[in-house]
């Protein structure tokens, strides 16, 4: 049994579906993020795993209790708002003390926890400073201490980061992970910045217009996307359109157009294609090679970025171009070679 | 030159706003009856023939409860009301928010008069009780709008973190929302009880042998001798409503600091 486990939980509001039929399980201890883009149904399913939003139809169940009829203060989940929510009128010893007032602690019980907090946030002599004299980072970290103060089954987190500068930004991500990794608890991240769920998470769903795509960890997610919406939203790629030829054992032959007759190994197409389907292959950047020969094409623009850099490669009989990211080409028309190893089979 | 005749145009109109009401103290310490020029001489005896007039105290005491009352009850109802139409969806909320702001708009004299018809149909007499509900018609208006702006400039997410964190809505309300309003409150508070203080033709219709404190002093005119110890009560209502505004704007500066931050 999962730590968490989201069963055919469904939610619309005003007739239309934000939540479709959506099934999840996360374990004890893990970092798991929920990445779309905004309007997907992640943060809709983070309000109702916090309480905030009701299913319409299916079963929320942490350590084995159905949470359904739970309210919200009576759940073991704490929550980080992406707008922080500190408390004005406190400070922020107040507001980190906030949620321990039932656990009737004695003043020196107390001032010992929020203090212990203070520190696992970096935060410590701040106690007294004020909610409206917080810099960002300093408002995102209180938010995080009041929520593990309470030392929750599941910590939810709506878009921490978004409201920080990308230096900072950086930074805390790290220092998350750090924290994660020191109070083992359970974290549920909602983001839809893919480099955050990527470097941060343990397994990754990625949400499209209120559906899952596929749960995976980061890097099956990167080198095995298991459709177009997945691998068009993890960094960058590059899609043929192909048919399937043949299925033979392990390797499969495809015709791809441009890119000829292609053999490649047939766990590189996702499960269910069969022979003679139209099927897209795909293949990331950084795999696409320039070599002596191979697809003729010349670059349409290129980026310099130190190391690599980006370049956009227009090929005959495609309007838009291949996008290529390695060391400087040979000057003048190229070759694309197109290793099949590196070449993935999707669903159209 | 244009800057110039622009601060003399400021300089009149403020003239034209304040000089008015300088008169009523400033003739409520002239040794005459006449209200006239020149200054007769400074006189405290129309405070003291203030001081011994029951029947004025009476009145006062009748506006006081009737202020008083109708300041708490709609500031109670407008919380109520403003807070379910700022944090939930409901439906028909601005059909329901037309219909309690309708009053503001009825002519208090159509006001009055249906009410005392109202009340005569169903068999109960004119009293102070009838002006409080009369006043409320008039006051939760007022209230709602103060409150529903104050309710709308702060997140609601800081109510769903308190539930999160583990109170119930009823402690949610007493650790977040109620001192996060306090301005809105301190404001609807005194709104509502001075517009009830100076409510004439609801309390007019609807007093019966109870009279509140403007009715008294409609009925005082009738006595031209009477006229400065009128003058005398205008002036310390107004020191009393000075006092009353600078403490509610201290109240309000107090909330400043505390102006919520939406991100």
């Amino acid at each position: 049994m999962s730590f968490l486990s989201v069963s055919n939980v469904s939610k619309s509001f005003g007739g239309a579906a934000v939540v479709n039929d959506v099934s999840l399980e996360v374990a004890r201890g893990e970092f798991f993020a929920l990445l779309g883009p905004s309007g997907c149904g992640k943060t809709t399913l983070l309000r109702m795993i916090a309480g905030f939003e009701t299913p319409d139809s299916g079963t929320i169940a942490i350590d084995s209790e159905a949470m359904n009829t739970v309210p919200p203060h009576l759940r073991p989940t704490n929550m980080v708002f992406q707008s922080y929510a500190i408390f004005p009128h406190l400070n922020v010893f107040d507001n980190i003390a906030y949620g321990l007032r039932k656990l009737k602690l004695s003043k020196d019980q107390l001032r010992a926890r929020v203090e212990a907090m203070l520190a696992t946030v970096r935060l410590e002599g701040l106690g007294a400073r004020a909610a409206d004299q917080l810099s960002g980072g300093q408002r995102q970290r209180v938010a995080l201490a009041r929520a593990l103060v309470r030392e929750p089954k599941i910590l939810l987190l709506d878009e921490p980061l978004g409201a920080l500068d990308k230096r900072l930004r950086e930074a805390m991500q790290v220092e998350l992970r750090a924290i994660q990794r020191k109070v083992g608890i359970t974290f549920l991240l909602v983001t839809h910045d893919q480099e955050e769920a990527l470097s941060l998470s343990d397994r990754v769903a990625v949400m499209h217009q209120g559906r899952i795509l596929q749960i995976a960890d980061p890097r099956i997610l990167y080198e095995r996307p298991n459709c177009r919406e997945v691998a068009d939203f993890i960094g960058e790629m590059n899609f043929f359109h192909a048919t399937v030829r043949e299925i033979a054992g392990v390797s499969a032959t495809l015709n791809a157009g441009l890119l000829g007759l292609i053999t490649l190994p047939t766990a590189n197409l996702a499960p269910g294609i069969k022979a003679d389907d139209h099927i897209l292959l795909a293949i990331r950047p950084e795999h696409v090679r320039f070599a002596a020969s191979g697809v003729a094409g010349d670059i349409a623009a290129s980026t310099f970025l130190g190391e690599r850099s980006h370049f956009h490669v227009r090929i005959a009989g495609r309007s838009e171009p291949v996008f290529v990211s390695g060391s400087a080409p040979p000057i003048g028309a190229v070759h694309l070679d197109f290793p099949p190893e590196k070449l993935i089979g999707l669903p159209t | 030159m244009k800057s110039k005749s622009l601060l003399l145009y400021a300089f009149a109109y403020l003239a034209f706003l304040y000089v008015p009401v300088l008169v009523l103290p400033v003739f409520s310490f002239n040794d005459s009856q006449f209200i006239a020029f020149p200054l007769s001489g400074f006189t405290t005896r129309w405070y003291g023939a203030l001081a011994g007039d029951s029947a004025m105290q009476h009145a006062l005491g009748n506006s006081l409860k009737v202020g008083i009352i109708t300041a708490l009850l709609s500031t109670m109802l407008g919380l109520a009301a403003a807070r379910a139409v700022t944090r939930y969806r409901l439906r028909g909320a601005g059909v329901a928010l037309g219909f309690i702001s309708l009053p503001l708009f009825i002519p208090d004299i159509v006001l009055g008069l249906s009410l005392l018809m109202l009340l005569g149909a169903v068999g109960l007499p004119r009293s102070l009780a009838a002006v409080v509900l009369g006043h409320l018609l008039v006051c939760v208006p007022f209230a709602l709008t103060v409150l529903i702006a104050r309710f709308e400039g702060f997140d609601k997410n800081l109510e769903e973190a308190s539930a999160d964190l583990g109170e119930d809505s009823w402690m949610t309300f007493w650790r977040i929302t109620a001192p996060l309003m306090l301005p809105g409150i301190t404001a609807s508070l005194l709104l509502t009880f001075i517009t009830s203080f100076d409510e004439f033709l609801v309390a007019f219709f609807l007093s019966g042998t109870e009279a509140t404190l403007p009715i008294y002093i409609w009925g005082q005119l009738r006595f031209p001798e009477r006229l400065p110890m009128v003058l005398a009560l205008g002036a310390v209502i107004l020191v009393a409503s000075v006092v009353l505004v600078i403490c509610a704007e201290y109240v309000r500066n107090l909330g400043v600091k505390n102006r919520v931050v939406g991100a």
